[in-house]
């Protein structure tokens, strides 16, 4: 692999960047690997990445359906920070979270992730005791959150209306200043290429059509490419986890749903920060680019067509013009959908399966992106050792029939 | 845009005025506090999710409230059939008319996205780094 530095920079520009090395081979699949991936999203990437460079495991393939992060990966609205309520939430996103720090310079591929900070507005009275709950919550897990007061919200995001006139009054707000955005794109091409460099095959436009199980073990799945062997599999396909599992004969208790984002046409700087409100049910930051970057809930019906109705787009607006009345004539560029897997706890599900050396890797929902190479990490080591690893180990999928639920709901919020 | 067609009002009406509820003809248990943990997690939590032919319950919020069923189908988003509560679909992943594409049960009239594709196999072309 070329490493990217300054001076490739000015190297390649004498031959007008015309020779830059291609990120990833394209192999042809072998007949067997020690782990197959199923998912070339953000999630399945980072888990191929750790498995090669932290556990010596370096005979994987990850199987994609379509193009590599071409999933939520590519569709998310990029916001990271780990400001959970429960311990075991808390520990995972923040586990992240450290990565995100180092990620760059891991990768030396440049992922752009900006600790810009993350407001979470209150606009009630419970919605404060709920602010401060979480907020002592974080604390005590060692995550940078504080209470911050309509004038320093002032402070933080002029543009937002802090004022009494507004339709709900901002009443206060959580701030993690540590949190903020990446580039989504440069999250899944710098894992894949980190990944393709450590020896792991990337088989892109392969779909997995089922699984090769025999008394009760995983021996490799079936593609529209032949059949492809290995003794660990390990199911990374987001919106498409119920669909895999039922080809396995599990049932998770997950429902897909379509989610939605827009961009607006790219305008001068005007946010510094990341605002969110569950109340008025919005979201809203600004790319390096320049656009406004808007998300809101998920429509309610299950859908797998990663598009959206138009009655969601037209309130997510609503709760963004309300939040800032500035963006009232802001024209948007483009929406999307993409299809989030639903957890009842919203929180996902890291876990083994009934069928031995099959693992799923599901249920992020509205908010994995932040999670991308904690989630990568933590599975790749379970995968390795066969045991789940003690950060992961809570999010069983048992967790539905013990009642060990991990409710998530509050920081979950406006879905992001 | 959804346009439903409420059973009880007997009109198509604009989805807005409806609220979509989740999977139908789930049962609740006679004697939750004699079932096991497991069935009992399974009827709160185990969903169909399907790719294709759904049964789901919707509420006419803003029209008659009442609740009642849809057959959809999730992957092309065509509505197939809306049903009473009581009343068991006619439509189902079962049916003659359904056919499956690339895994995905599709009704007459499906337009879907799905995975790999003929026209994409230049992804699968060998190329060095
Ligand atoms: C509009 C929107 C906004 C969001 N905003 C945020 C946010 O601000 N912050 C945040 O933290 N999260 C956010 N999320 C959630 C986040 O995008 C996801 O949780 C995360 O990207 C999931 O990553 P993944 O790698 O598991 O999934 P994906 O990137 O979807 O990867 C799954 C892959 O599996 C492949 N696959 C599926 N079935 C098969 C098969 N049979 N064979 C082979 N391959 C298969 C798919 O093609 C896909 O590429 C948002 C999501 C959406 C849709
Ligand atoms: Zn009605």
């Amino acid at each position: 692999m070329q490493r990217y530095s300054g001076f490739s920079l000015v190297k390649h520009a004498l031959s007008h960047h015309e020779n830059w090395q291609r990120h990833w081979r394209n192999p042809t699949p072998k007949k067997r690997y020690d782990v197959i991936i199923v998912g070339g999203g953000g999630h399945g990437l980072a888990t191929a990445y750790y498995l090669a460079k932290e556990f010596g495991v370096t005979n994987v393939a990850v199987v994609e359906k379509g193009w590599l992060g071409g999933g939520n990966t590519a569709r998310n609205t990029t916001i990271v920070r780990s400001n959970y309520l429960w311990d075991e939430a808390a520990q995972l996103y923040n586990h992240s979270l450290d990565l995100w720090k180092g990620l760059s310079q891991d990768l030396n591929y440049n992922v752009m992730f900006s600790q810009r900070g993350v407001l979470n507005l209150a606009h009630t009275l419970q919605d404060m005791r709920d602010v401060q709950r979480r907020v002592n919550a974080n604390r005590l897990n060692g995550i940078d959150s504080e209470v911050v007061t309509p004038e320093q919200i002032k402070e933080i995001e002029p543009a937002l209306d802090t004022s009494k006139r507004a339709r709900y009054p901002i009443m206060g707000a959580s701030w993690q200043k540590s949190a903020g955005v990446a580039r989504h794109d440069a999250v899944a091409w710098g894992f894949a290429r980190g990944a393709d460099a450590l020896g792991v095959d990337l088989l892109q436009n392969t779909e997995v059509t089922g699984f090769k199980i025999r008394d009760g073990q995983i021996h490799g799945v079936h593609t529209n490419r032949g059949d492809i062997e290995a003794q660990t599999v390990g199911c990374v396909a987001a919106g498409n986890s119920g669909v895999l599992a039922k080809m396995a004969g599990i049932k998770l208790p997950l429902e897909s749903h379509p989610l939605q984002a827009l961009v607006s046409e790219p305008l001068k700087p005007i946010l510094n920060t990341v605002t969110m409100s569950n109340h008025v049910h919005g979201y809203v930051s600004q790319s390096d680019k320049g656009d406004l970057v808007i998300g809101a809930g998920i429509d309610g019906y299950l859908g797998y067509g990663q598009r959206g109705s138009y009655p969601t787009i037209e309130h997510t607006l609503q709760a963004i013009v309300e939040m800032f009345p500035m963006f009232s004539r802001v024209r948007m560029n483009r929406q999307w959908g993409g299809i989030v897997d639903t957890c009842p706890d919203a929180c996902p599900i890291l876990s083994k399966t009934q069928v031995k050396g099959l693992y799923f890797n599901c249920g992020w929902g509205t908010g994995g992106f932040k999670a991308t190479p904690g989630s990568g990490h933590v599975f790749a080591a379970s995968l390795a050792k066969g045991e789940m690893h003690p950060i992961a180990a809570p999010f069983s999928i048992d967790r539905f029939h013990t009642g060990a639920l991990i409710d998530e709901h509050g920081a979950a919020g406006v879905a992001h | 845009m959804f346009h439903i067609f409420c059973p009880y009002c007997q009109e198509y009406r604009e989805e807005e005025e409806f609220h979509p509820s989740g999977q139908a003809h789930i049962e609740r248990p006679a004697e939750p506090a004699s079932v096991s943990d497991e069935a009992w997690g399974d009827y709160l939590f185990l969903r169909d999710n399907p790719r294709g032919i759904h049964h789901e319950m919707w509420v006419h919020r803003l029209g008659c409230r009442k609740f009642f069923n849809i057959t959809r189908d999730t992957a092309s988003y065509e509505i197939l059939e809306t049903y009473r509560m009581g009343e068991q679909p006619s439509i189902t992943a079962a049916s003659a008319e359904v056919r499956r594409e690339q895994g995905v049960q599709t009704a007459d009239g499906g337009w879907q996205t799905v995975g790999a594709r003929p026209e994409n196999s230049r992804l699968n072309e060998e190329t060095p780094s």
